[in-house]
């Protein structure tokens, strides 16, 4: 299993599905969160679905709304379980400490939106600042 | 993280909960940033819409009051989500209300002061050349950053609202001098007319700079700006970048500080009025019906509410026109008889309030608002995603296409 190694991240240890583009990311400019997709018409993400899905993306844009609305989608269970950035800005991390949601940055082999492509099974670990590519 | 003997202590929980949840998360995130230690600030100024918190948000807020939680240092609000003066007539429902409503209480109990506004530099206090600041709203921070010289990062609410509980905030990022060094150079070949040609000129720095990590230094501004220019031109830019502090040679105070031999490895970027034409040509074009007009993002300045009281006068317009400022522009506005020349024309000022942190998916759904016209660079790159159409135009074109009901 191929390993990906990162700087130590906040949240819990999750396993789940990638949702990876080489695109940034804004909770407030790129989601409708009440339905749970991406709803601005530029991203490459446009229309999928984001609920339970790690999101692998390049890196944090925008305001500060994402920190509280992070935890406020956490709550609704209407959040992904991770989110993998090549650098994430400060925004990001402050919400994902208070919404106990996983977030991980600064991979050791390079861009992480080619090196994770959707639909690949991961398990991320924040504390060790691993990424584990599972087995299909 | 390197801590106090105060910071243990409160880490603990020996100075109660509220502090024990703070310091943590500020630890939390401060290890994530590699930070060393803690650097003390002077004041904090909180995000906290309703529309970003939400029920689960104000109860979080009203979990820390039961706690008795207090703030140290002065805190002050970004704009409320709710005009509770005015809402029903925005398609706002009562639970909007609530959270507002809620969220104010909750927030005045802990000793914030409720001044809800994005332009606390132009109406509260303007920061100090090399203060550190826990600042919300990224239109503040940058302002704060490269046009005072202070030191903030971008502290979402959470972030803010333990850095007012603990009156320090973890030192990384644009606390230290390393981080504010240049890391990207623009050379502008173009002279912005109105601020929002200053915005796009913001956005297109922002656009290339595209981190929160990147510097940006600029050359060959030859107009300077005034307050609200660069207001405009700074918001944009970090609404675009995630822009948290730029440089610019003979505006801004610590340009001064690099020197040719600094800059000469960075790679430059050239601006002309074609790049910038190229930007605007994405909202919208002369012909277009329209829905609304806004201006907002960031609140006007009473000299901007000056302007718009002059280009309503006398006029009607076809499509509603919305016009959001800070309670402390409203009330000077208002005893100016500037809230009144506004409001004769049929527009409504809205005070304390920014329009996309108004629930704004939810208005434009119940008030069947697509197009939306503003002159700010900000509002139209945010709204983009909200289900909105966004189109762009100065001021003076704002108000004459609402007479026209489309874009002139």
């Amino acid at each position: 299993m191929k390993i990906l190694k990162c700087h130590i991240g906040i949240g819990p240890k999750v396993s789940g599905t990638v949702l990876s583009a080489n695109d940034n990311f804004s909770a407030r400019y790129d989601l409708d969160r009440i339905n749970g997709v991406f709803s601005r018409p530029n991203h490459k993400l446009f229309g999928e679905p984001y609920v339970d899905r790690i999101l692998v993306l390049n890196e944090s844009k925008g305001g500060v709304a994402s920190a509280w609305m992070l935890y406020e989608m956490c709550a609704r269970r209407m959040a992904p379980k991770a989110i993998l950035f090549n650098k994430a800005n400060t925004i990001l991390a402050q919400g994902s400490s208070l919404a106990g949601l996983t977030i991980c940055d600064r991979f050791e082999d390079g861009d992480i939106t080619s090196l994770l492509d959707t639909g690949q099974n991961v398990h991320v670990d924040p504390t060790n600042g691993e990424v584990t590519v599972l087995p299909d | 993280m390197k801590l106090s003997q105060e910071e243990k202590a409160m880490s603990k929980g020996e100075f109660g909960e509220a502090l024990k949840w703070a310091i943590n998360h500020q630890k939390e995130v401060g290890n994530f940033f590699d930070a060393k230690d803690f650097v003390s600030i002077s004041s904090v100024h909180m995000m906290v819409d309703p529309e970003s918190i939400g029920v689960d948000g104000v109860k979080f807020l009203e979990k820390l009051v039961k706690m008795d939680a207090k703030v140290r240092v002065p805190m002050i609000t970004d704009p409320r989500g709710v005009d509770l003066d005015y809402y029903r007539p925005l398609g706002q429902t009562e639970e909007m209300a609530d959270i507002e409503r809620r969220t104010i209480q909750a927030c005045s109990s802990m000793g914030i002061l409720m001044t809800n506004t994005c332009v606390n530099y132009q109406t509260v206090m303007a920061p100090l050349l090399g203060e550190h600041l826990a600042f919300g709203d990224t239109g503040v921070v940058i302002y704060s950053n490269s046009v005072c010289g202070a030191r903030s990062n971008f502290e979402g609410g959470p972030s803010a609202l333990a850095a007012g509980l603990t009156g320090r905030t973890p030192r990384y990022g644009l606390h230290l001098d390393e981080k504010r060094k240049p890391t990207i150079k623009f050379t502008v070949n173009y002279e912005p007319q109105d601020l929002t040609d200053w915005g796009l000129l913001g956005a297109l720095i922002g656009k290339i700079c595209g981190s929160y990590w990147e510097v940006p230094i600029v050359e060959g501004i030859k107009n300077f700006p005034s307050s609200d220019e660069i207001k405009h031109f700074g918001a944009a830019m970090a609404s675009f970048g995630s822009t948290p502090l730029f440089h610019i040679k003979g505006v801004t105070p610590e340009a001064k500080n690099f020197n040719s031999n600094d800059l000469k490895n960075l790679v430059l970027h050239e601006i002309n009025s074609s790049n910038i034409n190229s930007l605007r040509g994405e909202y919208g074009n002369v012909g277009d019906e329209i829905d609304v007009v806004v201006f907002a993002a960031p609140q006007l300045s009473i000299f901007e509410m000056q302007r718009v009281a002059k280009l309503c006068s006398a006029k009607t317009f076809k499509v509603p026109v919305l016009v959001c400022t800070s309670p402390q522009v409203y009330s000077d506005a208002h005893r100016m008889g500037i809230i009144h020349q506004i409001e004769n024309s049929g527009a409504k000022v809205l005070q304390g309030t920014c329009f996309y942190n108004q629930y704004a998916r939810e208005i434009g759904v119940a008030k069947n608002w697509v197009k939306l016209l503003s002159n700010s660079t900000k509002i139209v790159n945010i709204l983009g995603g909200y289900g909105y159409k966004p189109a762009l135009a100065n001021m003076e074109k704002c108000i004459l296409s609402a007479i026209e009901g489309k874009i002139v």
